[in-house]
């Protein structure tokens, strides 16, 4: 996989991931890009999209845009399902997720991230040793507690 | 769960109004974070935003610059930072406390601090080296989250040069007790081998302690290394196919921990990475393949549920078992699986039928039409990426007789895309299948005007280029070239009538070349009225300048008529102050042209085309420099594809992941690659700037895709079986699948849909019956065809012809000839004129006026050594005298009866096998000797002659060679030599070292009468290569096998020989007579040669005609021989 990007509906990034070296300027100007077309394409359209000489794989989650860049003889349904993973362990991890658990603790959704994905393979695909792992390192309660009490009275 | 996820996400209106609520979270940290989001999302514009950001990035760097400020806060402050960062704001100076916190924090601080460092920093950082520190202590730490912090920042980022530092903890860390220590360890390796890899070269038998390793998260994690490593070189690892095979199974027979299921499906990441190594390891090579096909059947078995995972695998399946030997029984499964995707109503799947078909439709023409009512609903789907693929696949299957069909939807495609991208993809596309199968002159203008409009000036440089080309060089026949010409000439000039200012300047240019060399043909049209038309294109607002000036020489060549000069000579004026100084020369040129209607004539003859500079592309004139360089020692020229190869192993990260990817197939460039640079060069203005020479190779894009494929990367792809195969899943197969799609299917099976009215079916029946017209009737024969030049209607002409026909002018030409046919006279000649002070063969330096000022002093010194002709001897020096000696006939007479006087001394043993000529090495008053070299079926045997014309002598002669190995079949060294007679020396030759020539330097000591006080004679003798080489017989699956063993080779295009049938026969009938090289088999428009250097050492010469050339491909276990035999090719291709 060469890079990830969490986006809104209204374009605005929540989450990026870069597994290859590029400049900022080239992030962006992709970032930018692949946001426009991927936002203009309509519901029931293909998850695949030949952009460049890329290939992206994306999938929209409410309002979230979860897309993937992957390598020509990358397996796209298998990216796909990556998506659908990492929204999972999301959804475990914050007790069902929405947008805002994703923008207001994105340092958490990157440590779930990385727990997962790992420089652009996928290192572990059992949901219960991610978390494990998240868990053990989340040592202090008190982000976890902290988190609670922010979506209760948000 | 997905569905709970976007409830959840749907009530996120109403979570927002209540977030706007001030004085919520007020006691974390992390609500400064809070604030700012929320104070963004307040915000109305970007400008706005853009203040209020400056002003956070203000204060957070002021607070991480003061002493006060504690981890903790330093930790909030960096998730801020982060976040302005993903805004696209800067924080440049929060790096270097990211890295300050990741060193000094707490474990959570760290996270952080890692977590910032890996977002803010890419590889090349210079900060990221204070990180190495922090990393190594952080990996010694007895905290195993510590550890695995520190060991997942390395698989993300670290600086290369710093890796041995670390690279022993790591390694250690493969024998940690916790599995999710030995799997981060084994990925950070991973991670180290893609950007280092000669750093990590000797833990290999780590690796494979990594794949038998307990846990299967550590096992999966070493696949992503071996997928690496296989990828790079699979014949090392053939002997793991069975560990992959047996994993595979366990997997699939559900051996695994519940925990690695995902939706009920055993780990389909293991099992897909699992797939793809088999299909490497299995391509090409049926031992391997055979070891696979029970797991395949199996998985493709399993994998039944209507999931996408499952699809998802069954889709790798069906990839892999086309990648490996094929086996029928797997092929008509897999073929069965591509129906399902295709068929499917879910549209990824749909796109990925299509994509499969696309990469099977080479091998499997059948399956295309089988899908045919499919394939053209999805022509008209609404997703562009859809009808995208489906054109892709068209154009694979596009052959004579349903290109218009085909060519159409692509234009029509074009015209709705926006994509520069794809625009440019596809224009290429069009372009090649207009020019490749085109059915007559008034479509293929037609086709290439809309490519031209369409493409604009997106469109890479070689289309419009290699269309002039076409024009300029003709076909075959005179009357088909005026014809198109014409056609040409007249839809331009009605375009020029209409709104030229809508087309984009490159047809513009292509239609001012077309207008200038060609409106002559057209004879009702006045040269005036095109001056018109030209001249309102000045005017135009939208011409670029490089299009005016390409619009001044199209009025250059027109103004030969009267009227036409005046309205010339107004627009010269008017150019010729122009500030460009490219307008202002052309301007210049069209005013003293027009005026001088005789120059004019001289420098752009009326009606006639100038012929382009001839260029020898193959470089042959260089010939004698390279086998003199080679022969010094030199390194044998590498071609660009090789270096590249050695450059990219050496290698490690690829920087530029988007580059733009013209579809130019690498094999068809690194074939021409050796094309004389010159073709580049543009010609002179006058004779018009459209004469261009576009590189040959890179203008015919993606040639091989329609042919069927027999040859791949690695080699031959043995292909009786799939012929079988196509017949037996030929066998109309029951497209739907039982468990899923059952409505959904009988509307999209084969048979005509009932589902739409019957009027649009009978429609897209009849768009069927085009589009898959070439494919229904001839199928695979059909498709083996497509690239045969007998059906290509505008052929170009052969680059042989032309390459050919200019060698023979530098023959006929002395002062060239000199220097490419006596080349290897002159390294001869120089070395030995070096090592033998006392005669050459005289033969040899009167060919070579060049070496006379080195050969003269030695002839002078020792001419009264030298006994030979009379006649000779009293020769005066002069170089002419030299070279008519050499023509002049009493000589060859004299050889001629040296020869056939010398041939009964033959050994007897030898007598069966052909000689070289006898040619005399040396002689003196009394001694002569001569030599020639034997071809017997396994050695070469140097036969030399010492004919003895006074009385009896001892002689001793020793002959060496650093190339060659000289075996003296006599017994003794010293011989007595009796008077008036002839004795026979034999040295048994074998090669120690390729080269292109070899040569054997002698002495010969001698004292006559015997016990005389001894003398000295030097001499040497000198073979090509080619007397070693023997015909190599196997059959076509030997010879596959054996490429794919051979490492070292070498590519070049060669001229082939001029014949109208069969080019490719003729051309390897002469290799095979004039070098003995066996011809294995003739496939269509390829041919397999093989050979060997005496017994033992094998070259493989894999030939294809292309763009009439031919392109061949050597192979040999032995290094340089591949080299050394293409020169020979080369040179025995070239000679009349």
């Amino acid at each position: 996989m060469q890079f990830m990007l969490l986006f809104s509906r209204q374009g605005k990034l929540r989450l990026q991931k870069w597994y290859v070296p590029l400049s900022d300027k080239e992030k962006k100007k992709i970032t930018r890009e692949l946001v426009q077309t991927v936002l203009a394409r309509k519901p029931k359209m293909c998850s695949f999209l030949e952009w460049r000489d890329l290939k992206i794989v994306y999938k929209r989650y409410a309002s979230l845009y979860f897309c993937c860049a992957i390598e020509d003889q990358d397996n796209e349904l298998i990216t796909l399902e990556i998506i659908h993973r990492y929204v999972e362990l999301l959804d475990k991890y914050f007790g069902s997720v929405c947008e805002l658990d994703i923008i207001f603790n994105f340092e958490k959704a990157y440590f779930i991230l990385d727990e997962f994905l790992l420089g652009g393979e996928a290192q572990e695909t059992s949901k219960k040793n991610v978390l494990k792992a998240i868990e053990q390192a989340d040592l202090l309660q008190e982000i976890k507690t902290l988190m609670v009490y922010q979506k209760k009275y948000m | 769960m997905s569905d709970v996820v976007e409830k959840t996400l749907t009530a996120l209106p109403s979570l927002l109004s209540l977030d706007s609520q001030p004085g919520s979270a007020k006691l974390s940290s992390t609500a400064k974070l809070g604030n700012l989001i929320r104070g963004i999302t307040e915000l109305t514009s970007k400008h706005e935003e853009e203040k209020l950001i400056q002003h956070e990035l203000a204060s957070i760097k002021e607070q991480v610059s003061s002493p006060n400020t504690t981890m903790r806060q330093m930790r909030e402050l960096m998730v801020r930072a982060v976040y302005c960062e993903m805004l696209g704001y800067e924080a440049s100076f929060s790096y270097i406390h990211a890295i300050k916190l990741a060193q000094q924090g707490n474990v959570l601080e760290k996270r952080v601090g890692y977590l910032a460092v890996s977002l803010f920093l890419n590889e090349s950082h210079e900060l990221l080296l204070l990180l190495v520190n922090t990393v190594l202590k952080d990996l010694q730490s007895t905290n195993l989250i510590e550890v695995c912090m520190a060991l997942t920042v390395v698989c993300q980022i670290f600086p290369k040069d710093m890796i041995p530092v670390i690279l022993p903890i790591v390694e250690e860390k493969l024998n940690h007790p916790k599995e999710i220590i030995r799997r981060k360890a084994v990925l950070a390796l991973h991670k180290f081998y893609l950007i280092a890899p000669n750093q990590v070269q000797h833990i290999h038998n780590k690796f494979r302690k990594a794949l038998c390793d307990k846990d299967p998260g550590v096992m999966t994690a070493s696949l992503h290394i071996y997928l690496q490593l296989i990828q790079e070189n699979a014949e090392a690892y053939k002997d793991l196919t069975a560990s992959f095979v047996t994993i595979l199974k366990q997997v699939v027979g559900g051996k695994l921990p519940m925990d690695f299921n995902y939706h009920s499906v055993p780990a389909p990441w293991l099992q897909i990475q699992l797939l793809r190594i088999l299909s490497l390891l299995g391509k090409n090579d049926q031992r391997t393949s055979e070891v696979m096909y029970e797991v395949l059947d199996e998985s493709l078995r399993r994998a039944e549920m209507n999931h996408n995972i499952t699809y998802a695998i069954l889709y790798e399946c069906v990839k892999c078992v086309y990648t490996i030997h094929p086996k029928s029984e797997l092929l008509e499964k897999a073929a069965k699986c591509i129906g399902n995707f295709v068929l499917s109503p879910k549209i990824n799947l749909k796109y990925l039928g299509l994509k499969a078909l696309t990469y099977v439709v080479q091998q499997d023409p059948k399956l295309a039409l089988q899908h045919q009512m499919t394939i053209i609903e999805c022509l008209d789907h609404s997703d562009v990426i859809i009808k995208r693929e489906t054109l892709e696949l068209l154009f694979r299957i596009t052959n004579a007789q349903n290109v218009t069909v085909i060519v159409e939807k692509m234009l029509d495609f074009l015209r709705l895309s926006k994509d520069d991208h794809m625009t440019i993809d596809i224009v290429g596309k069009v372009a090649e299948l207009a020019e490749k199968y085109a059915p007559d002159n008034e479509w293929f203008i037609q086709t290439m005007n809309a490519v031209f409009s369409l493409g604009g000036d997106m469109m890479q440089p070689e289309i419009p280029n290699g269309f002039l080309k076409l024009l300029s060089e003709g076909f075959d026949s005179e009357e088909e070239d005026r014809k198109l010409r014409l056609f040409a000439v007249s839809s331009y000039i009605s375009l020029l009538q209409g709104e030229p200012s809508k087309l984009p300047q490159r047809f513009l240019q292509v239609i001012c070349w077309v207008l200038g060399e060609y409106s002559f043909l057209k004879e009702d049209l006045e040269p005036s009225v095109v001056l018109g038309l030209l001249t309102k294109l000045l005017d135009m607002k939208s011409s670029s300048s490089e299009t005016k000036s390409w619009v001044l020489v199209a009025m250059t060549k027109l103004c030969w008529s009267e009227a036409a000069v005046s309205e010339a000579q107004q627009v010269a004026e008017t150019y010729s102050s122009s500030f460009d100084t490219t307008l202002r020369q052309r301007a210049q040129e069209l005013q003293h042209l027009s005026r001088d209607s005789q120059l004019h004539s001289r420098v752009l003859p009326p009606g006639g085309r100038l012929e382009p500079d001839e260029v020898d592309s193959s470089l042959s004139f260089l010939d004698g420099f390279v086998s003199e360089a080679l022969s010094a020692g030199a390194a044998p020229y590498k071609p660009l594809h090789q270096r590249q190869e050695e450059l990219s192993r050496s290698k490690v990260l690829s920087l530029e992941p988007y580059g733009l990817s013209l579809p130019i197939s690498t094999s068809s460039c690194s074939i021409t690659d050796r094309q004389s640079p010159t073709l580049l060069s543009t010609s002179s203005g006058l004779s018009g700037d459209g004469t261009d020479f576009s590189h040959r190779g890179s203008s015919t894009t993606l040639r091989l895709d329609g042919v069927k494929r027999v040859w791949g990367r690695e080699g031959y792809l043995a292909q009786k079986k799939p012929v079988e195969e196509v017949a037996q899943v030929e066998v109309p197969s029951p497209l739907r699948s039982p468990s899923q799609q059952g409505d959904a299917n009988s509307c999209r099976s084969k048979t005509p849909t009932p589902t739409a009215n019957p009027e649009c079916d009978q429609e897209k029946q009849q768009l069927a019956s085009s589009l898959f017209g070439g494919l229904s009737s001839q199928s695979s024969v059909c498709l083996m065809e497509k690239s045969e030049p007998d059906i290509q209607r505008f052929r170009r002409k052969a680059k042989g012809q032309r390459s050919s026909s200019t060698t023979n002018e530098q023959r006929a030409n002395p002062t060239v000839s000199s220097a490419s046919a006596v080349d290897n006279l002159l390294c001869n000649n120089l070395l030995e004129a070096d090592t033998e002070p006392i005669n050459s063969s005289a033969k040899q330096t009167f060919q070579h006026p060049h070496s006379l000022s080195v050969a003269n002093g030695a002839c002078d010194a020792e001419a009264i050594l030298t006994d030979g002709d009379p006649k000779e001897r009293n020769q005066p020096l002069s170089s002419e005298d030299f070279v008519e000696a050499d023509d002049s006939p009493p000589r060859e007479d004299q050889e001629r009866s040296k020869d056939s006087c010398l041939t009964p001394h033959l050994p007897a043993e030898l007598s069966g096998f052909s000689h070289s000529e006898i040619i005399p090495l040396c002689s003196s008053q009394s001694l002569d000797l001569s030599a020639c070299h034997v071809q017997t079926d396994n050695s070469v045997v140097l036969v030399v002659f010492i004919t003895n014309t006074s009385e009896d002598a001892n002689l001793q002669i020793q002959v060496l060679s650093e190339e060659l190995e000289v075996f003296c079949v006599c017994e003794s060294p010293v011989e007595e030599v009796r008077g008036r007679s002839v004795s026979v020396r034999q040295y048994s030759l074998t090669v120690k070292m390729p080269l292109v020539h070899f040569e054997l330097v002698g002495m010969l000591s001698y004292s006559i009468p015997a016990g005389m006080p001894q003398a000295m004679m030097q001499f040497s003798y000198k073979l090509p290569l080619t007397s070693f080489i023997r015909p190599l017989t196997v059959s076509t699956e030997e010879y596959g096998s054996m490429w794919l063993a051979f490492s070292h080779d070498t590519k070049q295009n060669l001229t082939l020989i001029k014949e109208e049938r069969e080019p490719l026969t003729a051309t390897l009938n002469a290799l095979n007579k004039k070098l003995s090289l066996h011809v294995v088999e003739i496939i269509g428009v390829e041919g397999l040669v093989a050979c060997s250097l005496l017994q033992d050492q094998p070259c493989l010469m894999h030939c294809r005609v292309h763009a009439g050339r031919l392109a061949v491909w050597l192979r040999s276990p032995v290094p340089d021989l591949p080299d050394c035999l293409l020169y020979h090719c080369q040179r025995a291709l070239q000679e009349p």
